[in-house]
Parts: C-alpha cells; structure tokens; sequence
C-alpha cells in the first residue's frame, strides 16, 4: 500500500506558495498519495490566474536585498511589487519551476486538492468562477479523514 | 552504457528533475533504461532517494563537467 501525505496549506505569499506544490509533486512523484487541503490565505493558491501572488519585504528580515533596506522604506508604495519581481527574476534564472508549472504537475501527478469550503465562504469567493476545475470543497472532518491515515502531515 | 529513452533535465531545478524523471519512467516498460542529464547539484543525492523510495534501479551515476548524468532501470 502506497505511503499517504496530507498537507494543509494556509499561507498565500510567493515564497509560501512553493513548498506545498514541491512536497506535493515530489511526494506524489515517489509514489506517495497526495492530499493538499488549502484553506484561509492558501486559497489563492486555487485561482485561475496566479499573477497576483507576492512577496512582501515586510516584517521578513531574513529576505534578502541588494542594498540594506530600513523597515520604514520596505513599507513605500511599490516595494511589494518590487520584491515580488525580483524573487521571480530571481526563480526563473535560477531554473526554478513556476507555481503554475508546479500545480498543473501536482494535477498530473493525481495530487488531490481539497478547498476549505468555511474559508471559501468567509471570504465570500465564487467556487464556481474563481477556482481552477477539478476541485473538492470540504472541511476540517475532511481534511482528518484522509490525514488520520496519512503517514506524514504538514501545515505550511 | 545503452538505454532507451533519455532525458534532458539541464537547467532545471528541485523538485523538476525528480518529477520529470517519474513522469519519464511513467510511459517505459519495466526493464529499460532512462538516461537522465541533469545540472542541479541537489539531483545527486535526490536521484538515489528516488530510487530506493520507487524500487527503480540507479545503475549508474557520473559527472560529465558540471552535469550529472544517470542511467535508472524501470522496476
């Protein structure tokens, strides 16, 4: 019987965004079954289109710049967007696969996608028009009946 | 050493060169050899876990400059 990984994903920034689509597609590549649940800011991780996911300077000291940045200067208007090119400059130079890439390969790969249906309502999102197909909407009693079983859990 | 299919995973980076190679494998039959090249010094090591996870055999690894290349039998 195939090992089972459950992740929940929960946080929508451009460098959290990664990890749950890199365990995921590795695991599943493994021969793991795979299930992510995605649930408050993870959401957006969900849309159709991705190209509002960044990178926020802010309140991340471990981020790295190429000049030394004080906290109130990272806080300017256009500085998120700054960052948020540059870490994508920076993951297509360096051969890093995009967050697009990496979802459609954790889709392939048979990766099942679990959104938080509480979370979907909360933010008032449209499940029908908002999300990329292929879905299932549940919650925390779904989430724990494949992760009771699951070998390893991670929340991200 | 021979083969039957290869792939070029040069450039790419964790976990790309992991899940092309799955995908690779995916559409072989069981026995033949998949030549993998890759530049991702993360690869070495990834590429062993791989096959002692899937049961596929890494028959051989080296270096050719800075690209290391596999050959992975197909359990």
């Amino acid at each position: 019987m195939s090992k089972k990984l459950a992740i929940i994903a929960s946080k929508g920034t451009l460098d959290w965004a990664y990890p749950p689509f890199i365990l995921g597609s590795t695991a599943a590549s493994l021969g793991y079954e795979v299930t992510i649940f995605f649930t408050f800011y993870g959401l957006q991780l969900l849309k159709k289109d991705l190209s509002h996911i960044r990178v926020s300077p802010l309140a991340n000291p471990a981020m790295p710049m190429p000049v030394p940045m004080p906290v109130l200067i990272q806080a300017l208007p256009g500085m998120e967007a700054m960052a948020t090119m540059m870490m994508k400059d920076m993951i297509k130079k360096k051969g890093v696969a995009s967050l697009e890439e990496l979802r459609s390969l954790c889709r392939e790969l048979g990766v099942r996608f679990i959104a938080c249906q509480m979370t979907v309502e909360l933010f008032g999102m449209d499940p029908q028009t908002e999300f990329i197909d292929g879905l299932e909407f549940g919650g925390a009693a779904t989430f724990f009946e494949f992760a009771g079983d699951a070998d390893i859990t991670l929340f991200i | 050493m021979n083969f039957d299919r290869e792939l070029d995973a040069r450039g790419l980076n964790c976990p790309m060169p992991i899940v092309k190679t799955k995908k690779a494998l995916s559409e072989m039959s069981s026995g033949q050899v998949l030549k993998v090249i890759a530049t991702d010094p993360g690869s070495v090591k990834d590429m062993e876990a791989f096959a002692k996870q899937t049961g596929n055999v890494l028959l051989e690894k080296t270096q050719e400059g800075n690209a290391f290349v596999f050959f992975i039998k197909k359990a």
